[in-house]
């Protein structure tokens, strides 16, 4: 396999844009990519794009000829791909697959969900077909009720807290306060999170992401390519995918995601290293549980202490272990586009261009996409190149 | 959403109302609800079907607050996810239990309850519900 590299991001502020379309948000997102990547749109060889449930969203299928014709770049090929929550995590590795293999030398990956063009009562219809229709859904399982199950069985287990819960969300607010692109700039405190009302109980109103439009970006170029043009790049070093049961009650244990831990073991093999060596995370944490199942099946800390390392500080902004700078999934989740944005983020960690939020001598990032309750896990690693 | 769709509710019967699924065996493992192919064994595994067992034990539960479309007017309500006697999983509703009897742990037998009526028009979809014993 050749080596690949990110070469340039773009990414829309992520929020309740009433006022742009989902074309538009790609087009501002890829054109910010192509840019900062100093190419013109005709180095592109192909596209793909990670997109959970347009069709749900806003009646639009076939996303990738829309991207590619939105971008004016036909008749170059392009592809959707979907993965629920982890489309455009998916969409990445599927990217540097293109790139690796040969097959071409600059890719555009991005990543985009337009979710406010519905109530709130059809989005979580869209959602819910991350999870298994004929044996979740149908008995009136929501997405949150799913991570709900999780959560009390960690608690049941590991003594983990509803208030070590709620500092992830107060931890992702605080680094959201210093990200620009972020849906919600307001510090938030641990009562406000335990006084937000229970979703499903022991998940909270302010446990869960928010419901948001946004897209994002990445250009990929084979490595030594991106070194003879001698711009600032981003080796992606390891990249693992994993699948598991579709339904959460086919999954051997409810504590962890085993596909997170099968997608980052693949990765931290292909790229010679281990979670010590990893400066700062972009994670998964549609509710607040998942942000602690996922540093400990990242390796970050042994299964069960995620609660207190939360609550120990360990993985605040420039602690031991860097997480979710960006504000993570608490400060928008455009389900499509999450995947790709964690890579923009990495991009500009690494790069020392993350400005307020900027991880101190980040050497190595590594993003973290989860599917539904975790049917899909992906996992890149990172470094500058 | 699948809750309304008469050709599915009338595929669903066997599994929905008998609690139908399925056993490899080959290596024993029992399968709800049936599966096409035993994930264990593949192509040397042979699936004879069967009827679950009516009584499971209670692995995790939630309380929803907030329900999903076709359940909006049900909450609060609990799902847990249940192991039956012969360790096959499935997700359920908790009805008809006290609320301090709803734990990890709690013993619960099957009954047969009316799962959602979505559509004024259309047919109601039934199925199966679980509540605490002892
Ligand atoms: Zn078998």
């Amino acid at each position: 396999m050749r080596s690949v590299s990110i070469i340039g991001v773009g990414c829309t502020s992520f929020g309740e844009h009433w006022q742009k379309s989902l074309r538009e948000l790609v087009a501002e997102a890829g054109i910010q990519a192509v840019l900062t990547s100093g190419l013109v749109g005709k180095d592109i060889e192909a596209i793909y794009g990670g997109c959970m449930a347009s069709g749900r969203f806003i009646a639009q299928e076939h996303i990738g000829a829309l991207l590619a014709d939105q971008l004016g770049l036909n008749p170059i090929p392009s592809t959707r791909v979907e993965a629920a929550c982890a489309s455009g995590g998916v969409a990445l590795r599927s990217g540097f697959l293109s790139v690796a293999s040969g097959a071409y030398d600059i890719v555009a990956v991005g990543g985009v969900e337009k979710m406010t063009e519905v109530s709130t009562s059809e989005a979580a219809i869209a959602l819910g077909g991350a999870g298994d229709q004929e044996t979740e859904l149908f008995h009136g399982a929501s997405f949150p009720a799913l991570y709900a199950l999780m959560a009390r069985k960690h608690m049941h287990d590991f003594g983990t807290t509803e208030e070590q819960m709620a500092l992830c969300s107060v931890q992702a607010h605080k680094n959201g306060m210093l990200n620009p692109n972020s849906q919600f700039h307001k510090e938030i405190s641990v009562e406000e999170v335990m006084h937000s009302g229970y979703v499903a109980s022991p998940l909270k109103l302010l446990d869960c992401s928010p419901i948001t439009d946004g897209a994002a970006a990445v250009i990929l170029c084979e490595t030594e390519k991106a070194r003879k043009m001698g711009i600032p790049a981003v080796e992606i070093i390891g990249a693992g995918q994993a699948s598991d049961s579709l339904a959460l009650s086919g999954r051997k244990s409810l504590t962890e995601v085993a596909a997170t831990k099968k997608a980052a073991e693949i990765a931290y093999k292909q790229a010679n290293l281990g979670p010590k060596d990893i400066d700062v995370v972009e994670l998964h944490d549609c509710f607040s549980i998942a942000n602690i199942m996922a540093i400990e099946d990242l390796g970050f800390f042994k299964k069960g202490e995620g609660g207190k390392a939360l609550e120990q500080g360990k993985t605040a902004l420039n602690s031991e272990i860097s997480v979710n700078p960006s504000g993570g999934l608490k400060c928008g989740h455009p389900v499509g586009a999450t995947g790709v944005k964690q890579a923009v983020e990495i991009f500009e960690q690494l790069l020392g261009k993350a400005g307020k939020r900027q991880v101190k001598d980040a050497k190595i990032g590594l993003a973290h996409n989860v599917g539904g309750s975790g049917a899909t896990a992906v996992v890149h690693i990172m470094r500058r190149l | 959403m699948t809750n309304g769709n008469l050709p599915l509710i009338w595929r669903k019967f066997p599994e929905r109302y008998l609690l139908q699924g399925n056993r490899c065996e080959t290596c024993g493992t029992c399968f709800f609800p049936a599966r096409q192919v035993c994930p264990n064994c593949r192509r040397k595994g042979k699936l004879v079907q069967m009827e679950m067992p009516r009584q499971g034990k209670i692995i995790t539960f939630t309380e929803v607050f907030t329900g999903p479309y076709g359940f909006e007017f049900e909450t609060p309500y609990f799902i847990a996810i249940i192991e039956l006697s012969n360790k096959a999983r499935l997700l359920s509703q908790v009805v008809d239990s006290p609320r301090e009897k709803i734990k990890i742990g709690a013993k619960v037998e099957k009954v047969f309850r009316k799962i959602s009526d979505i559509d004024p028009e259309g047919p109601i979809a039934y199925g199966y519900k679980f509540k605490v014993v002892g």
